[in-house]
């Protein structure tokens, strides 16, 4: 699972409210190249959530990203080689993504998160 | 043969090759992956029309998720998608609305009670429940929320699942809706629809899908387990 993803993912059991951003617990992250790319990178940073990227990212131990991002650091090729990595390079292969307000823990195994819910969650 | 339901749905996308080479998808979701045979073809079309594009795919069934996973592992683009076990599309919403430009689903549509759609397992492959539209009508009350301004849906419906009413419920809700490919299987008539957002409806229709994102996401919630 890519920070891509986790930046879209919340819990959605039913009546929480605070389900975002998922916490990480990471016990096995694989960092694999993937094609730079900055016309993808331009087009989804305007929806990316700064925040929960950083801290996604520093829990895979990642953490030369910047505090805060804006659309002007776009043109810095050193800063969109960062947020390429951090993105889509870095992987949670084993671990877990927990719910900031239930502690709910979805595992994560082969890299694959796995959000579905029991029968009384929904 | 039994696949001739994804064969169908992968020509259909083949033909959109040029276009997606005018004007690249940038974000593409599979729901229902399966085997991993779309998506992984999906990916494969996109690097071929050299589109800078990230691909996500859900299923509800682990089996599935494992086997999507090898498929795209064997054909060297494992890291353009990300599989998720998750009913439809409710752990992204409302994070991904509005930024789906190609949205994949080939539902289990084949007409059973509705008690078999419920109790999932290997039947969620195909129990399609009355008329086989319980799983596809769901997603489809999604489908504004979840595609970008220029987003655009591909739907495998066989006959019993009514695809001209199909069409009539998209187009009521603000899409262009075509049938792009039809072909008869074994016992099967089968039908791939290609939805799209009308031009001119789409600066409103992404605003109200962004503003609806936490109202559709509180539905897919709602809907799968009756209380
Ligand atoms: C007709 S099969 C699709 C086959 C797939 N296109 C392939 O090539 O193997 C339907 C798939 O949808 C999945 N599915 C059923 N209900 C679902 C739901 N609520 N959310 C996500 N996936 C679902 C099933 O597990 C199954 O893998």
């Amino acid at each position: 699972m890519k920070l891509l993803t986790h930046n879209m993912l919340q819990c959605h059991i039913k009546g929480v409210k605070n389900g975002y951003p998922l916490k990480i617990e990471a016990e096995k992250v694989e960092e694999r190249e993937q094609d730079y790319e900055p016309d993808f990178l331009r087009h989804i940073f305007p929806r990316i959530n700064w925040d929960a990227l950083r801290e996604g990212a520093a829990a895979m131990g990642i953490d030369d990203l910047p505090e805060s991002a804006s659309e002007e650091l776009l043109e810095d090729d050193e800063f969109l080689k960062k947020f390429h990595h951090a993105l889509l390079e870095v992987h949670l292969e084993e671990g877990a993504l927990v719910c900031p307000e239930t502690g709910r823990k979805f595992p994560v195994s082969d890299g694959i998160p796995n959000l579905l819910l029991q029968e009384d969650e929904c | 043969m039994q696949d001739e339901d994804s064969f169908a749905l992968v020509d259909a996308l083949a033909a959109n090759l040029e276009a997606w080479q005018r004007c690249p998808p940038r974000l593409c979701l599979e729901v229902g992956c399966g085997s991993g045979y779309v998506v992984c073809s999906l990916a494969l079309l996109l690097r071929q029309a050299g589109a800078a594009a990230q691909l996500l795919a859900t299923d509800v069934n682990p089996r599935a998720a494992a086997a999507t996973a090898q498929t795209l592992a064997a054909h060297q683009v494992r890291d353009r998608v990300d599989i998720v076990l998750a009913d439809l599309a409710s752990a992204l919403l409302p994070s991904i609305a509005g930024l789906v430009d190609v949205l994949v689903f080939n539902p289990p549509y084949v007409p059973t009670p509705d008690e078999e759609v419920e109790r999932g397992g290997i039947a969620a492959a195909w129990a399609g429940g009355e008329r086989g539209r319980r799983v596809a009508d769901r997603l489809l009350r999604l489908v504004p929320a979840l595609l970008s301004p220029r987003g655009e849906m591909f739907l495998v419906a066989v006959h019993e699942n009514d695809p001209p009413e199909l069409m009539q419920l998209m187009e009521a809700a603000g899409f262009e809706a075509r049938v792009a490919l039809q072909r008869s299987a074994d016992e099967e008539r089968l039908t791939i629809l290609h939805f799209r957002r009308r031009p001119g409806e789409t600066a409103g229709a992404a605003a109200a899908a962004a503003a609806g994102g936490a109202a559709a996401a509180g539905a897919a919630g709602a809907a799968p387990a009756p209380e």
